[in-house]
């Protein structure tokens, strides 16, 4: 506590940084009131490493809690109880739905330091200035408001964003190449007959509906406006076609969590599923070969991002600012692309990556050496190329992201008897 | 007020405090939002039916029950004879006191493990590359492997048995050591046979075991839905699902209300059992 034992002159310096902290746009924060700051932060898990909160503490100063649920929970509890987080990681889809609660405020890109380098995306639903943008819900469509305390979404970059943008990927299909034996071009393999009793999808509702939005389309069997928000007879036709090939016994297994979709996959019970990256990673890991497999229709992406509680003021909310710049400032990002995800500001993770990491994860090149996962463990030798190539040519073909739809309720419901039945 | 009469009253007052606030009051609370109205994230105080409406009026619902109650059914026959069975042979077939108690605490090894380890664990055994199929295909028994062995209702069946067997065991051991050998005895003199003992001696004796069991397995098959979901591979519905996703989906009236039918379901289930057996009189 010496620090706090005010000398003359340690005063008219404390004082001088006062003055300097009030008019300086970036509040400089106190080192020793800051450390006794918990930010307590509940999210979806994918981002949710205890590695990240530790370098928090290392960096910051301040403590990072961490909780992780499923996607509806993290919803249910930004919704319905504001006071038991201070930051919410969450995807873009679930921000439009919690967002008219009230429960989060948006936050000033004037106070980001890197918000000018956020990829497009983001900002105007652009990766380069002639990308067509994808349906369901962007993020670019739920990321802006019109100000403080607004309830409206705005197209354009109003200067308060809703979420700041963590982490996104774009999702297909895994499968088994040494039990399938030959290529697979297009999401509507899902539901071949070939791999009947083999196949998987995931079940949340949210999500599954989209790949099985995907699939159908694939076999030309519906054409949807907008994948993201189907009107309810293209829920019943999509149900229905599903629902058949439950029946006829398509599926292996449904599965909702990550491990579940790794146990199918490495156990051969499944050779073709819905999945995750990590998880390929995973199933990977245990010596299983496993293709995260890219499809001529494109990708089902998804994207997170860290929210602010609206009860959020004072010195916690600098704070909070603080992990925000952080976030963005390059050593998460990099961690982050090691696990097979994107970050938000590529440009400053690269800092943090070594140039074949940067080479393997981004731009689509051969390792030149081991790839090892933040863990340590070997995942990649040389020479491996990632499954889709390069940044561009993976977020390039977004087909869709993920969504909420206006017919949701009427969705669940039917997803509910897709699973019943 | 006699002395004797208010110790008694005190006496209860612990427990009857407990029950109140952690039991009754919950199920009052539950039954109220079964009448509240819900949309996507709200749900406020109401008075109406509409999803009990919605319930009754769903065709999966129904078909969801029908299929909680089948399960319960096939599950409660299954561990009442392979209790009794077990139960049986631990009272009656083993001599000694100390083989009994080591016996009986195998019976409760599964008991040993984490829910969601057991669960995962069936995989290498009954997958398609699991441990039976290898053996069954190496024996030259089968060519391809049985898929239903795994992600079925045979395995969320096989699943149940196998959690809780030991709710049926445990009550039916208990009475059965507790009838008196010389009753036995007794009906080997007067030229009973084997068969004859165990269902005009044994059986009438163990009811009240039988029962309690009984209510054990029923509410713990009807309540689920960790196990079906798991070993079913999620393709299996049954009413602690609907629940729980309603649950997920913040659609919490429906979930109340799902929840009460099953309540009632449950409470006249085991009502109709009392009435065969009235367990206060037996033990």
């Amino acid at each position: 506590m010496s620090k706090m034992r005010y000398s003359r002159r340690s005063i008219l310096k404390g004082g001088a940084a006062a003055v300097a902290a009030s008019t300086l746009p970036a509040p400089m924060i106190w080192a020793q009131e800051i450390k006794d700051v918990v930010l307590r932060q509940a999210g979806t898990g994918v981002s949710a490493f205890n590695e990240v909160a530790a370098k928090v503490k290392e960096d910051l100063g301040f403590t990072l809690e961490m909780t992780a649920l499923d996607s509806d929970a993290v919803t249910q509890r930004a919704a319905t109880q504001p006071d038991s987080y201070d930051i919410a990681d969450i995807e873009y889809w679930i921000c439009k739905k919690v967002w008219p609660t009230g429960n989060l405020q948006a936050m000033d890109t004037s106070k980001i330091a890197n918000y000018d380098k956020i990829v497009g995306i983001f900002r105007n639903g652009k990766l380069t200035p002639d990308s067509v943008i994808a349906q369901g819900t962007a993020p670019h469509t739920v990321g802006f408001v019109e100000g403080p305390g607004s309830s409206t979404f705005v197209q354009e970059e109003s200067g308060w964003m809703t979420l700041i943008p963590t982490i996104y990927n774009a999702d297909t299909l895994g499968i088994r190449p040494d039990l399938i034996g030959r290529p697979i071009e297009t999401w509507a393999e899902l539901l071949n007959p070939e791999f009947k009793g083999k196949a998987s999808i995931l079940d949340i509702s949210s999500i599954g509906i989209m790949d099985m939005a995907m699939v159908c389309e694939a076999m030309g069997e519906i054409k949807y406006a907008d994948k993201g928000n189907m009107t309810t007879d293209e829920i019943d036709k999509t149900i229905a076609i599903f629902t058949e090939a439950k029946k006829a016994g398509q599926f292996r297994a449904f599965w909702k969590s990550f491990d579940e979709s790794v146990n199918l996959m490495a156990s051969g019970e499944v050779v073709i599923q819905s999945m995750w990256s990590p998880a390929i990673t995973a199933v990977r890991a245990q010596g299983v070969p496993c293709v995260y497999q890219p499809l001529k229709e494109g990708y089902r992406s998804w994207g997170g991002g860290i929210g602010l509680s609206a009860g959020l003021t004072g010195l916690p909310l600098d704070a909070a600012y603080e992990y925000i710049n952080w976030y963005l400032s390059g050593w998460v990002g990099g961690f982050l692309m090691r696990q097979g995800y994107y970050s938000a500001v590529p440009e400053t993770s690269k800092l943090f990556m070594s140039e074949d990491e940067w080479g393997y994860w981004f731009e689509g090149k051969a390792a030149q050496g081991d790839i090892v996962s933040p863990q340590g463990q070997v995942i990649e030798k040389a020479g491996a190329v990632r499954d889709g190539g390069s940044f561009e040519n993976r977020m390039g073909k977004v087909a869709c992201w993920n969504a909420v739809m206006d017919e949701n309720q009427y969705m669940v419901r039917k997803w509910n008897e897709f699973i019943a039945a | 007020m006699r002395r004797d009469h208010l110790n008694s009253w005190l006496l209860a007052t612990p427990l009857t405090v407990i029950l109140t606030i952690f039991l009754i009051l919950p199920i009052l609370l539950i039954v109220a939002v079964s009448f509240w109205t819900a949309d996507e994230f709200s749900f406020r105080p109401d008075f109406q039916f509409g999803n009990y409406a919605y319930l009754f009026g769903s065709s999966v619902a129904w078909k969801v029950f029908g299929l909680t109650m089948l399960m319960t059914g096939i599950v409660w026959a299954l561990t009442l004879v392979i209790g009794f069975t077990v139960a049986y042979f631990l009272a009656f077939h083993v001599r000694t006191l100390k083989w009994q108690m080591v016996l009986f605490l195998l019976t409760t090894i599964p008991f040993w493990t984490s829910n969601i380890i057991r669960m995962i664990s069936w995989i290498p055994l009954l997958g398609k590359n699991g441990l039976v199929n290898q053996t069954l295909i190496s024996a030259g028994l089968i060519d391809q492997p049985i898929e239903w062995l795994l992600y079925s209702s045979f395995s969320v069946c096989l699943a149940f048995v196998h959690l809780y067997t030991l709710f049926m065991v445990v009550p039916i051991f208990n009475t059965m050591m507790r009838i008196d050998r010389s009753l036995i005895e007794a009906a080997r003199d007067a030229g009973a046979s084997g068969f004859q003992i165990l269902t005009n001696v044994i059986l009438p004796l163990t009811k009240s075991g039988i029962m309690i069991g009984s209510i054990f397995v029923v509410a713990l098959v009807m309540s689920d839905f960790v196990t079906t979901r798991f070993m079913s591979g999620s393709q299996l519905a049954n009413v602690g699902r609907l629940i729980s996703n309603d649950v997920g989906l913040l659609q919490y009236p429906s979930a109340a209300a799902t929840s009460v039918v099953l309540l009632i379901t449950v409470l006249l289930i085991i009502g109709a059992m009392l009435r065969i057996v009235d367990i206060r009189k037996e033990l």
